[in-house]
């Protein structure tokens, strides 16, 4: 490893390029979108040179001695969105720009860049800016999401919450953090990311796989959480956001301290703590539902234009208390509990997280350099190392009771290099490679059988983007990237499962030794996955654009996948992983169509997602054991169509009123058995209107209003052998809840306590009408309804 | 075009460092918590032939299903029945009796009866003085098909009214016995 990134340091060293002559000029105005006023101020820096100049107070600018080609050019001004945009510079030219203010950004805070990015050109992408994620800073990463049209969560109760991206989660939605891809075994259905959203500035989402700098297996997408953008200004700024929160009897406090030097040096501190009891359904509590969560980041860099480096340290680290009642012995349990309206354990409100709960930390570091090269382009270079422990606490007996159940601890080594080429005239290309390599180390003093064996995976990737500005409209954007996965696992099957699956005969070679009741055996795995991307973006101006795109993907099955073996208590069942689990193949195509007209703006997305050999869960039969009768689910490839639109809008209606649509649905259909699929969200419309007025201290007042309806499609219950019932009994698992809607209501106000202190005060009520309702895409809704009514109060105070 | 050469490489370099790891084996775990059986023994109050019921599933939580036994009993009789549970995945089999008995509190054998059988009463208690269900007597009527089905409940609610329902917990460990009642 260490030789690696020696290596991948030298290659940086080794290239370098000389000039030619640069004698062009480029002149223009920058003006503000809202109303056309010239903004003084403004910087027009050329990305590649260093070059800059800044605008005068009629707004005009003048760069000189440029080079011909194709130029980037970064436009910021204080309180202004940054642009970034190219330019084909072939004679002297005039170019005019536009620049959009924030929506919240005060003048007094003159530090913080809020630019977002587009990651690719012809993707459909969403995001989430600061402003969002301090109104959200008490939830958790899906519930900051969930504001973004087309993803909803997949939800273990109300603390555990993963993000699904048009209807696909888990292994199938890459989560970079800060530049780095998440490796926090994803796969599990009741894994939540162990991202705390208070660290990051901003979150981008691209809705499909056609960001393949990333990830090649991002079939459902990518949420991308980056640090804003530090000004090069001598300052020290920093802002704590506090929640009081009634539900749970909680609340949390974050807190971010930033030091820039005028040399392009920063460093920044950021620290949270977030603490629940119990949380309540409107009827009752929801006992052993705490969670107690802190997180730590620490970073340092220098960011330069033509070079800089930046050195991060995270840490995240989350014990999540299970719902009492949703801990199962049998398959007779499950339909008691299934029939009780009510939870069967209902204790009294506690802080305390007993068991069953799960603990988890995760450690993050990275080191990234970049470099500028005058006739090559942008290099960097980034090593990252992760560390991610997860211990799951189920209720157990005797000696064993305070044991867990599950210890896993996941070791990731990332080392990649990519290039941002200089244009080549009107063509730009990225190119990188990625080499990775993962432990997983099942810590056998659990006394339990391994959910996930110990295994060693090597992944090697390489990627190539080439995008093409036809003319001032018409941008055409192509990809590619080859993925190596090499998996070699230690695994101890039990014999009669071993033989019942088939494998004697077919993987015999694997089996290192016969122990009688079990076998070990060393399953490797080889995968070669290519995807590809191809789209076209039209956009006549900044704020009217037309995407077409279609990407081809494919992801190698996850160790969930291949592997599992055994009883699920939390899900009551005996899930079944198959060696013989091949890579997934998706094909999407995705439109977007979005306007931004003065007084309002759409955006229209639909897509259509060809999925080959899908790899899905699902119930194939009952077993039964010394424990009673278990619905047997096993992992199994077919063929998926998904057809979906997404659609977003918002009117200004006055200086005051502004309102917010969004609407979403998919419908999935399994072509193989020409079926439903299971765990597809329902259609579902969130609906706000704000009330705004800017002299009485930003005052700011919304309603909104969540709607989500009935699944109707979904797989027929199974039914399974009841041995008290001494029957076949109907075990209503798929069956989805009723149509619910929920009405949210918040305030906000800003009072200046000094020139350079601000303090915003928030109040917040979700669930106002506290309605009982349970929701299809949460797993614990077989056991208690979701949370009723919570206040939450918030105090930001920026500084 | 070296940049490339560079970069392939580059990729092999890594490919084989990380191939070069060395490979130790994992310990096998064997678990102490599995149960795999259930012996019951059934002595007839006044004498006769004393009935061992059994259910065994050796490969615990694997595919393979309990293996049940269970003679005749016989008409119009009271047997006197006691319980042991075992786990004999292991080369030495674990009593797993002596753990429910040091743990009573938390335990709970949850008994229920069907055809011809007239009555069945758990005559032990835990240190709270609950019942449970170690010990028990059981009563048969006369000829016919009768069933009796055994639960051993983890944390029940105590105390309950005897019932499946009623007690709550964890079930741990289930023991169906389906056999004829001889005249």
């Amino acid at each position: 490893m260490r030789t690696l990134v020696f290596t991948i340091f030298l290659l940086g060293i080794v290239i370098v390029g000389y000039g030619q002559q640069c004698s062009l000029t480029l002149q223009g105005t920058v003006k503000d979108f809202h109303d056309n006023s010239y903004l003084e101020g403004a910087t027009i820096v050329v990305v590649a040179t260093n070059q800059y100049a800044v605008t005068d107070k009629n707004g005009f600018y003048k760069l000189e001695n440029l080079c011909p080609g194709s130029i980037e050019v970064e436009i910021s001004h204080i309180s202004c969105n940054t642009l970034l945009q190219e330019i084909e510079l072939v004679e002297d030219s005039t170019k005019n720009f536009n620049l959009e203010h924030h929506f919240e950004e005060l003048k007094e805070v003159k530090v913080i860049g809020d630019a977002v990015h587009d990651k690719t050109n012809s993707g459909q992408e969403a995001s989430i800016t600061t402003s969002n994620l301090e109104e959200n800073s008490a939830g958790n990463l899906g519930d900051i999401l969930k504001n973004i049209s087309g993803i909803t969560t997949l939800n273990t109760g109300a603390t555990i919450s993963k993000p699904a991206i048009h209807g696909l989660n888990g292994s199938r939605v890459l989560i970079l953090n800060d530049g780095v891809r998440m490796q926090d075994m994803e796969w599990g259905d009741e894994h939540a990311p162990n991202v705390d959203p208070n660290s990051v500035g901003n979150i981008r989402i691209i809705k499909g796989a056609s960001a393949l700098q990333y990830g090649g297996d991002a079939i459902g997408g990518v949420i991308v959480m980056d640090q804003n953008n530090y000004f090069n200004k001598d300052t020290l700024y920093g802002k704590t956001i506090v929640n009081g929160i009634t539900n749970g009897r909680g609340g949390n406090i974050t807190s971010t301290l930033t030091k820039v030097f005028e040399n392009h040096w920063h460093i920044n501190v950021n620290g949270s703590y977030k603490k629940l009891g119990d949380q309540e359904a409107p009827d009752y509590i929801l006992s052993n539902t705490g969670v107690q969560e802190y997180g730590l980041s620490f970073d340092f860099g220098k960011h330069g234009y033509k070079q800089g480096f930046n050195a991060k340290y995270s840490y995240f680290n989350t014990e999540i208390g299970i719902l009492r009642a949703s801990h199962i012995g049998s398959v007779d349990d499950l339909i008691l509990a299934i029939n009780s309206d009510t939870p069967l354990v209902i204790n009294d409100f506690t802080h305390d997280i007993n068991n069953p709960r799960q603990k988890v930390n995760h450690h993050l570091a990275k080191l990234e350099y970049y470099k500028r090269f005058k006739n090559l382009g942008k290099i960097r270079l980034q090593y990252d190392f992760q560390l991610n422990n997860r211990k799951e606490f189920d209720i157990r007996r005797g000696e064993n009771a305070d044991r867990a159940s599950v210890d896993l601890e996941l070791t990731t080594h990332t080392a990649g290099l990519d290039i941002e080429w200089i244009n080549w005239g009107k063509f730009s290309l990225q190119s990188g490679v990625m080499g990775r390599y993962q432990k997983n180390f099942p810590d056998p003093s659990t006394q339990v059988r391994r959910l996930i064996p110990d295994y060693k995976k090597y992944d090697a990737g390489l990627f190539n983007i080439l995008t093409y500005n036809a003319n001032d409209n018409w941008t055409l954007d192509a990809g590619f990237r080859y993925d190596f996965s090499h998996i070699d696992a230690d695994k101890f099957y039990i014999t009669t499962r071993w033989e019942q699956q088939g494998y004697d005969e077919e993987f015999g070679d694997w089996v290192v030794e016969d122990l009688g009741n079990q076998l070990l055996t060393n399953p490797k795995f080889d995968f070669h996955n290519i995807s590809t991307t191809i789209g076209a973006k039209y956009a006549p101006s900044n704020f009217d654009s037309f995407k077409v795109n279609y990407a081809l993907a494919q992801r190698a099955p996850n160790p969930s996948e291949l592997f599992s073996d055994g009883l699920h208590h939390s899900a009551s069942r005996i899930e079944l992983g198959d060696l013989r689990i091949k890579s997934e193949t998706s094909h999407k195509i995705a439109i977007s169509k979005e306007h931004d007209y003065n007084h309002w703006g759409y955006a229209f997305e639909p897509y259509y997602n060809f999925i080959n050999d899908f790899i899905l869960l699902e119930p194939s039969g009952v077993e039964f054991t010394t424990r009673g009768a278990f619905p047997v689910w096993s992992y199994r490839q077919t063929n998926l169509s998904m057809f979906g639109l997404d659609v977003s809008t918002y009117a200004n209606w006055s200086s005051k009123i502004r309102t917010n649509h969004l609407f979403s649905i998919v419908k999935a259909k399994d072509t193989q058995k020409d079926g439903p699929v299971v765990n597809i969200p329902s259609a579902r419309t969130t609906n706000s209107i704000s009330y705004k007025i800017e002299q009485l201290n930003n005052l700011e007042l919304k309603i909104s209003s969540n709607l989500v309806f009935r699944q109707n499609e979904t797989p027929e219950n199974i039914s399974v052998y009841s041995p008290r019932q001494d029957q076949e009994v109907e075990l209503d698992i798929n069956t989805a809840p009723d149509t619910y809607h929920l009405l949210n209501f918040s305030s906000k106000i800003q009072f200046k306590l000094s020139d350079k202190t601000r303090l915003t005060t928030s109040f917040m009520v979700n669930n106002i009408l506290d309605t009982s309702y349970r929701d299809y895409l949460n797993r614990q809704r077989y056991f208690a309804d979701d949370l009723g009514r919570n206040f939450l109060l918030q105090l930001k105070l920026n500084y | 075009m070296k940049t490339i050469k560079f970069l392939s490489v580059l990729a092999s370099t890594a490919f084989f460092l990380a191939c070069s790891d060395d490979n130790d084996t994992p310990e096998v775990i064997n678990e102490e918590e599995t149960i795999t059986t259930m012996n019951i023994t059934l002595t007839p109050e006044g004498g006769g032939d004393v009935i061992t019921f059994t259910s065994v599933d050796l490969d615990g939580d694997g595919p393979n299903p309990p293996v049940v036994s269970a003679p005749n009993l016989a008409g119009n009789t009271t047997y006197m029945g006691t319980i042991e549970i075992l786990n004999e995945s292991e080369e030495e089999p674990e009593d797993i009796t002596e753990e429910i008995k040091e743990e009573d509190e938390e335990h709970q054998l949850i008994y229920e009866i069907g055809g011809a059988l007239d009555s069945v009463t758990v005559t032990d208690s835990d240190g709270n003085g609950d019942p449970l269900g170690l010990e028990f007597t059981l009563v048969t009527l006369t000829a016919g098909e009768a069933s009796l089905n055994i639960y051993l409940k983890h944390e029940p609610t105590k105390p309950n009214n005897g019932t499946f329902e009623g007690s709550g917990g964890e079930n741990e460990f289930t023991a169906e016995f389906d056999f004829i009642v001889a005249d």
